[in-house]
């Protein structure tokens, strides 16, 4: 196959956009999609401060990388998890880029700063892994983006992740999720962290393949936890539907947010009102957050087993 | 030619050369899901893999629910 854009030989195709890249013009498609999409959906300014979310994967890191060569003041910030053999490396990975390229790194240990790992989180409090994990995530990542100042919290949510979540959320008509769903959600409270995803229009295959190419060493150990999680189930189904009918992720995705999602949002006028925690000072609906909630009763658990 | 794929990682062994396409569809792998690289180059649908040649089949999608963060 010959590149797209110049007489080279490709190194990857992609059906959706009906063309194939060499490697350099792959790369800098890849940088200018990105720009774009931060440029349109209004995500970020170099005056930002940005916070990027990094596990160490490939996804995350090929957001810092290219948010690190657009320009942008990044600081990232990795939640080491302690589970088992996978956060070691992940953390050891993060770490690696962090250094090589002389970038801040905040590194916040749930198991030192909170107590509790997230197995044994899940454990305590009778959820499955990736719901203590999720919530964790959520709220460190505010609450690190407020507490150090950061104006913004940029994640590496691709195409993939979220035409999946997209499903999961019409497949259960999770009707709130749905009005909030997008790539570019502004701080509606003083206590809320403007977030973003810059990688929105890439798919998975697609980070993928410039993580190898800009020879970025990420970490490729799947949670063990992943095993069996519906969200891959779902990722699968929609490559299914990607390789039936190229675009397909993405038609599905963004002619949701067009003519979909203001529909959800406009019903739900006189919605909820959104409170600081009374344990926190984080953001809740309730009295005290889920976050709380989840802690205290993991500690309850953890208390009355010791005794 | 010798093909190692991940997660579970195994290695099949395929007599002869193929096209990437058409290894990959012989294996049920939808080719939206994965890159095929051969050392560290990564190989378009319509290469042709030689006999004597090992290829990775490269896994893209990952994730539990709250991953990618
Ligand atoms: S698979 Fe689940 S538990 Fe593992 S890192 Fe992802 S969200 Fe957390
Ligand atoms: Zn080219
Ligand atoms: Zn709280």
């Amino acid at each position: 196959m010959k590149c797209k854009t110049c007489p080279g030989k490709a190194v990857i195709d992609m059906r959706r956009h009906n063309a194939a890249f060499c490697k350099d013009c792959f790369i800098t498609h890849i940088e200018r999609q990105v720009e774009r999409t931060i440029e349109s959906d209004k995500m970020l300014s170099k005056d930002d401060r940005v916070l990027v979310a990094v596990s160490g994967g490939k996804d995350s890191l090929t957001l810092w990388e290219v948010l690190r060569r657009l320009g942008y003041d990044t600081t990232g910030f990795h939640i080491v998890l302690g589970i088992d053999h996978y956060s070691p490396q992940a953390r050891g990975t993060a770490e690696a880029y962090a250094a090589k390229h002389g970038l801040p790194l905040i590194a916040t240990d749930v198991k030192e700063e909170y107590d509790f790992s997230i197995p044994e989180l899940a454990q305590y409090t009778r959820r499955v892994p990736c719901s203590a994990c999720g919530l964790s995530k959520r709220y460190l990542m505010n609450r690190t983006a407020l507490e150090g100042g950061f104006s913004v919290l940029a994640t590496g949510h691709n195409l993939d992740d979220a035409a999946a979540t997209l499903l999961g959320n019409l497949l259960h008509w999770q009707t709130p999720q749905l009005g909030r769903m997008g790539p570019a959600l502004e701080a509606t409270h003083p206590k809320l962290a403007k977030t973003v995803k810059p990688l929105i229009r890439l798919t998975e295959r697609e980070t993928l393949a410039y993580a190898m190419l800009r020879g970025i060493d990420y970490h490729d150990d799947e949670c063990p936890n992943a095993v069996g999680a519906t969200s891959l189930f779902y990722k699968d189904l929609l490559n299914q539907l990607e390789h039936a009918s190229p675009g397909a992720k993405q038609s599905f995705y963004f002619g949701f947010l067009k003519k979909g999602r203001p529909a959800f949002l406009a019903a739900q006028t006189g919605g909820v009102e959104l409170k600081e925690c009374e344990a926190c000072g984080q953001t809740t609906t309730t009295e005290t957050c889920a976050y709380c909630r989840m802690m205290d009763l993991a500690r309850r658990t953890a208390a009355a087993r010791s005794r | 030619m010798k093909v190692i794929i991940r997660r579970p990682r195994r290695e099949v062994e395929m007599p002869g050369s193929r096209r990437v396409r058409d290894l990959l569809q012989e294996l049920k792998i939808n080719p939206e899901s994965v890159l095929v690289v051969r050392g560290d180059e990564l190989l378009t649908p319509d290469e042709l893999v030689k006999d004597e040649e090992t290829v990775e089949v490269v896994p893209a999608i990952s994730g539990g629910s709250a991953h990618e963060v």
